[in-house]
């Protein structure tokens, strides 16, 4: 084992296609793992109340930004208005629910803060590690003169033509490929942690300047749902290229290493 | 004789170690909030006692103002005397209609447990003790938010007037509806901790609990229990069985 892990070192540093290092595959299947098991419960959360807003403020009472009926949780009708106080600009109301919801957030909720915990710590590991390593600037981030160029843009072009090039079953990555990673790595999913974090009561009370930052919990909780919305488009983009340069093979090298 | 007095001595820590060792590893089982061997319940765990070790213990939750207060749905129980509005228990649904009648001015909150002075607050005696007001946002484990002001007696200005003992470690609160709950003390000191019986310059509407119900800020919508009928200031941790969170699923602790 430790002389194949040697071996494998070795063949990296002389080979470019060298396939993938045994760190970048566990935290690989682990963050797979964590990432499944949150869009599951999330999707479950969400069905709870999903009706989207930007603020501090949204509840079945208030206006959505953006209404996904899914579940027939939201009803206007099947509320009672019961006590009205002359607070704030105009008069504010209560009103009670006079129907039972559609709620699983009792395993959702700790599945989704449980798997969310295995993501922090995986990611953690792979970031740190990516950096200490020079994974990270070497095969991740793409260099500025390669995103001037529009080297991105003109991969999706051969890629919406079918033409996928030589894969290697790990680094060097395509600019498109090296762009989209360092997206998903860089930029959502820390989003997607710090959304989450600014939804956690205990945890803006700590460091209140999340709330700034997103523009209140339900701004923060809107743009949780877009960055799962792109991660999730991500996932089959990703999946979709893997089964057509070579599912076998891509899987063998994610899972091998080579 | 020696040699006897010896062995029994080596019997004996013998088997303090393997009380010791035993307790910890039965520890596992324990622990607070209780797991049960369930994976969920140990992320809980882990959330728990990072939330405790990372985040300061007497943060306070945002406070807003009263342009920022906001249309407040009530959900779960909205009345513990009628069966058609939540969760109705045979002994306090009567007592509850009771409070009623007289716009609870017959109501008494049971304060019992760890305290030197164990007794029956009515709600005159509750707006004696000091008294704060905030105006919070309620953020529901559904997915909802509302912001409301909030009036009431700090519980630990209640806790100190009914004479906390010093091995207080949870406080524990039953509610009309049946429904069962406790905080741990950072929670229960914490300044924004109240026993809440104004709402937006108003007594406490029925559907939001009244007469008096919990805000505890830095936790999500179901830990503010509605309803209260009484505090029990405990040692130990009690998951109430069925008329409680863990039982039915719900993570006992959730500031998340």
């Amino acid at each position: 084992m430790a002389v194949e892990a040697t071996h494998a070192i070795d063949d990296a540093a002389a080979s470019p296609k060298a396939g993938h290092r045994a760190w970048v595959r566990t935290c690989h299947w682990v963050g797979v793992l964590s990432f499944l098991a949150l869009v599951y419960s999330g999707v479950f959360i969400f069905a709870v109340h999903p009706r989207l807003y930007w603020g501090e403020v949204g509840n079945s009472l208030t206006p959505a930004l953006l209404e996904i009926p899914i579940t027939a949780n939201h009803r206007p009708d099947g509320w009672e208005r019961t006590a009205t106080f002359p607070v704030g600009d105009g008069d504010v109301f209560t009103a009670s629910r006079t129907y039972e919801i559609f709620n699983q957030n009792a395993w959702a909720r700790s599945l989704h803060f449980l798997a969310a915990w295995l993501l922090v710590v995986t990611g953690l590991v792979y970031v740190l590690t990516g950096f200490g390593s020079g994974h990270a600037r070497k095969n991740l981030l793409p260099p500025l003169r390669e995103l001037k160029s529009g080297a991105p843009l003109a991969d999706a072009r051969q890629y919406l033509k079918g033409k996928f090039g030589p894969s290697g079953g790990g680094p060097p990555y395509g600019a498109l490929q090296r762009l989209s990673y360092s997206v998903v790595i860089f930029v959502l999913f820390p989003l997607m942690v710090m959304t989450g974090m600014t939804m956690a009561p205990a945890i803006t009370a700590a460091w209140p300047f999340l709330l700034d930052l997103f523009g209140g919990y339900q701004s923060a909780r809107t743009i949780h749902f877009f960055c799962f919305a792109i991660l999730l488009l991500f996932l089959l983009v990703h999946v979709a290229m893997v089964l057509m340069t070579g599912a076998g093979r891509q899987l063998r090298a994610m899972i091998l290493g080579r | 004789m020696t040699n006897k007095i010896d062995s029994r001595q080596r019997r004996t820590l013998l088997k303090g170690l393997v009380a010791t060792a035993g307790a910890s590893l039965a520890g596992c089982g324990e622990t607070v909030p209780p797991t049960y061997g369930n994976i969920l319940r140990m992320g809980d765990w882990l959330t728990f006692k990072s939330h405790r070790l990372l985040l300061p213990e007497q943060s306070m939750a945002r406070e807003y103002e009263l342009s920022d207060i906001s249309p407040a749905p009530a959900i779960g129980t909205t009345n513990p005397a009628d069966p058609d509005k939540g969760g109705v228990h045979p002994e306090y649904a009567p007592e509850y209609a009771g409070y009623l009648k007289t716009g609870f001015a017959n109501y008494g909150l049971r304060v019992e447990g760890l305290v030197s002075r164990p007794g029956l607050y009515s709600l005159a005696d509750l707006k004696r003790l000091p008294s704060r007001t905030q105006i919070t946002r309620h953020t529901c484990e559904e997915g909802w938010s509302a912001i409301a002001q909030w009036t009431g007696v700090p519980l630990r200005a209640l806790l100190e007037a009914a004479g906390i003992l010093p091995n207080a470690r949870y406080v524990q609160f039953h509610a009309f509806d049946g429904w069962s709950d406790s905080v741990d003390m950072p929670d229960a000191l914490h300044p924004q901790t109240i026993l809440a019986y104004g709402m937006n310059g108003r007594d406490l509407p029925v559907p939001h609990g009244a007469p008096v119900r919990l805000r505890v800020e830095r936790q999500v919508g179901y830990k503010n229990m509605k309803f209260l009928r009484s505090i029990v200031v405990a040692d130990e941790f009690d998951d109430f069985g069925f008329p409680g969170d863990m039982k039915n699923g719900w993570a006992w602790y959730v500031g998340i």
